[in-house]
């Protein structure tokens, strides 16, 4: 148990930690600021695979960096900045997309938020017309009143 | 010795607890005097049993005791005193007892002060927080036990994370857990209020106070977090929508809607069963996040375990308390009838506002935590969900949260006119169109992020004032203002609050500066307006690390700004670098520096951050939870227990049988 925490500890650390290196290289960097610009928005897009919620962006992985350097390379080849997504994604699948696509399944995750928006606001609005309408009840029983009555003539 | 005893102590407590959660509940349903008021003295002595148990495990840090396997783990004798103590709950056994001497506090604090409760809720109440108890005793004894011994211990221990080892850190934790677990008791009040079948104002008045204060130590431990997060990881972010930070984010955004419906149950007895379900909530969601964090489901930076035997054992938790609690709701929560009647518009629609916003941004937060696991169980995608997401579909909750804010402030209860609150709050709305105009004049070509953010921050910062403005009358008397009750300057403060972090979040977004490159020594170079110089780099030696350390000069227009030593360690026992980021916080900007690897051609990767605002973040999240402890300290929560203890405690509200 003890080494397998061990194990487990050296093999999730280093990628989730930043290393002393941090995240992009004065190396990687491109001369053309505007290509550079378009790279790392990319970057902070696409989630590194050995990491755990890290973008490669940010991460230290070896893995990241070559994924920093393929955005790169792609983005000077000519590349759009879609192509370059469909590319990684085409060879890596579409874990690598931080914010994930609007296919399929994933609509309900785009619109629950809305929905349910409208939902709460629709039933709220229900029950405060309800609230509206509802008898203005006496808000004290029969024994409090006299009670209050017995107070007031004092 | 001593471990042992604490052992002993831990499974006393548990027994303990069996008591507590079957005797004072038996008593309720059978109207037993006797049986009732065995709740108060057993709580009383779980808490001391369990105090014992987690002093006995920090006598066993503090003593470097490595028979004991958590301490082999997680520390290690040349490690500073206080990381020796943090170590007790920088690791999954340890934080688990911490939940439950937390958990025994809080059901302390219920027998002590609880006082003015009505015999059967106080019982019932007790009973429900000891049934949370047994859960998460039994939790720890059967599959996290943090008395473990070794048969043969090792002569030094493996040392404490390193990245944990930082005083932010150290005190992130407790105050998460003082908020999580704190949640109990709200939940404690709403089942034990079903079970009674009443709920009345004086059941919010006595819920109130502790929501607040679960609420005011969730913001502080978040803001903690947060800021640890900033300093510590070496790129200045704050937040990731890590789901671990979720964990934590979901239950204070529960919590926030519970605080405010809790108002209208105190001041209009409506939205009662409402306000039960909240509370349920609140602390579902505060399990949900154990489980998340513990079960390692969905592993992240704060995985400690991955055990599944935990994740189940938690889920089952999980599933018995929620799927216990809203049976009982479904079941009784018709009997719950609303009193007050209010038109469309006044105080009370808008808190039904601001509870749906709330709620619905945290069934949002949700959805996208645990969407991956959906995805990957029903359709076999693997994909991920991640922060650019969560911008998206979170972000505007918060900005329709922040727009309707201050007109909801200024509602008058029961019927509210428009008009008179928008002419009010017309020098906050002039001033916030102002401050994005100019934002937007300063800025080229950037973001609508600080522009919007900033009107905001404004709108809600006026509206504050604006909102203790009205309570000047018509002489504007302004010795009137110290006089107001404490709730209505918390209420002002908080949203204060909420508008400073709101401007720290999109300044330091939309306006930061950044700039990598490599430095060889003594090269000076410019960043927005500052000069960078890197003077030396130098091996230093600490108390468990070794570290290359920077001195860095920054200047601006030829004056000193700051010096400044960013590291590198490196923690030989754990095997593990760490960056140290050096900062120089300011009022309106942070200049942060970080020094990287040495350069096969000479010099170091130097990057340098310009952060407008970034204090702000932290700043307001001590703001709001100060306007918390304002609310908190006000005198009707002190005068209404005064007055119910005096007071024969007669039947009031309706009973719901």
């Amino acid at each position: 148990m003890t080494r397998l925490l061990v194990i487990l500890a050296l093999c999730l650390l280093p990628v989730i930690t930043p290393l002393a290196a941090v995240a992009v290289q004065p190396d990687e960097v491109l001369s053309d600021p505007v290509m550079e610009r378009r790279a790392r928005d990319i970057s902070t897009g696409l989630r590194c695979l050995v990491c755990r919620n890290e973008n490669i962006d940010e991460s230290n992985a070896d893995l990241a960096r070559d994924l920093r350097l393929l955005v790169r390379e792609r983005l000077q080849a000519g590349d759009s900045d879609t192509q370059v997504v469909d590319f990684i994604v085409a060879r890596y699948g579409e874990y690598v997309l931080l914010t994930p696509t609007m296919a399929g399944a994933n609509k309900i995750l785009w619109i629950a938020g809305p929905l349910m928006l409208i939902a709460g606001l629709a039933i709220a609005v229900g029950y405060l017309r309800k609230r509206e309408r509802a008898e203005v009840e006496s808000e004290l029983s029969a024994a409090e009143k006299a009670e209050v009555d017995a107070l007031l003539r004092e | 010795m001593l471990v042992e005893l604490g052992h002993f102590a831990l499974i006393l407590a548990f027994i303990v607890a069996v008591v507590q959660m079957i005797v004072p509940f038996w008593g309720a349903a059978r109207a037993n005097r006797a049986w009732m008021a065995v709740g108060e003295p057993a709580a009383l002595l779980q808490l001391l049993l369990v105090g014992f148990s987690f002093a006995a495990l920090i006598y066993a840090f503090v003593t470097s005791d490595f028979s004991l396997r958590l301490v082999v783990l997680n520390s290690h004798t040349a490690k500073p005193m206080l990381y020796k103590v943090a170590g007790v709950w920088g690791n999954h056994e340890g934080s688990m007892l911490l939940w439950v001497l937390i958990l025994a506090v809080f059901g302390g604090a219920a027998a002590v002060f609880g006082g003015n409760l009505p015999a059967s809720l106080r019982a019932r109440v007790l009973a429900v927080q000891a049934a949370i108890g047994v859960a998460f005793y039994a939790f720890i004894l059967w599959t996290s036990n943090p008395f473990v011994r070794l048969v043969s211990p090792p002569m030094n221990g493996e040392d404490l994370n390193p990245l944990l080892q930082d005083p932010g850190l150290a005190f992130h934790p407790p105050f998460l857990y003082l908020g999580y677990v704190g949640l109990s008791m709200a939940f404690s009040f709403a089942v034990a209020a079903l079970l009674e079948g009443r709920v009345d104002a004086a059941w919010g008045r006595w819920v109130r106070p502790w929501t607040l204060a679960a609420w005011i130590f969730l913001t502080i431990g978040i803001a903690l977090g947060s800021w640890w997060a900033y300093y510590e990881l070496g790129w200045g972010g704050f937040w990731f929508w890590d789901p671990v930070e979720n964990a934590s984010f979901m239950p204070w955004l529960i919590a926030g809607a519970l605080l405010h419906s809790a108002i209208v149950v105190e001041k209009r007895e409506a939205l009662k069963s409402w306000t039960i379900l909240l509370a349920i909530l609140a602390f579902g969601f505060s399990l949900i996040g154990t489980f998340l964090v513990r079960s390692g489901v969905i592993t992240s930076v704060h995985a400690f375990a991955n055990d599944p035997e935990r994740g189940v054992f938690i889920l089952v938790i999980l599933a018995i308390f929620m799927g216990g609690a809203l049976t009982l709701f479904a079941v009784r929560a018709a009997a719950m009838e609303a009193k007050g009647v209010f038109s469309l518009v006044s105080r009370e629609s808008a808190l039904v506002v601001n509870n749906i916003l709330l709620v619905v941004a945290c069934l949002v937060v949700f959805i996208g935590t645990i969407w991956p696991l959906v995805a990957e169980a029903f359709w076999g995608r693997k994909l991920s969900v991640g922060a650019p997401f969560f911008n998206a579909a979170f972000t505007p909750f918060f900005i329709l949260i922040a727009v309707v804010l201050p007109i909801g402030t200024l509602m008058a209860w029961k019927r509210a006119r428009l008009k008179p609150v928008l002419k009010r709050l017309r020098p906050a709305l002039l001033l916030a169109f102002a401050v994005a105009a100019l934002a937007f004049a300063l800025q080229t070509g950037r973001s609508a992020l600080a522009p919007v953010g900033l009107a905001l921050a404004v709108w809600l910062v006026c509206g504050s004032l604006a909102d203790l403005g009205s309570k000047l009358g018509q002489n504007r008397d302004f010795k009137r203002v110290l006089r107001l009750p404490r709730a209505d300057w918390g209420r002002a403060v908080s949203h204060g609050g909420l508008g400073v972090t709101i401007a720290g979040i999109a300044g330091m977004m939309a306006w930061q500066t950044e700039d990598i490159r490599v430095a060889q020594i003594g090269e000076r170079f410019d960043v927005a307006g500052y000069s960078v110089t890197l003077a030396r780099v130098e091996r230093v030696e600490g108390p468990n690390y070794l570290s290359t350390m920077a001195t860095m000069e920054v200047t601006r227009n030829g004056r000193a700004v700051a010096t400044l030593y960013p590291e590198k360690r490196s923690y030989p026992v754990a095997q593990m670098p760490t960056t140290e980021a050096a900062i120089d916080n300011g009022f309106w900007r942070d200049l942060y520096l970080v020094i990287g690897d040495a350069q096969a051609g000479g010099g170091f990767a130097v990057r340098t951050y310009v952060k407008p605002l970034a204090n702000w973040i932290w700043l307001g999240c001590l703001i709001m939870a100060l306007g918390g402890g304002l609310s908190l300290s006000d005198r009707r929560y002190r005068v209404a227990a005064g007055q119910r203890r005096a007071a024969a405690p007669g039947p009031k509200g309706v009973p719901a049988q």
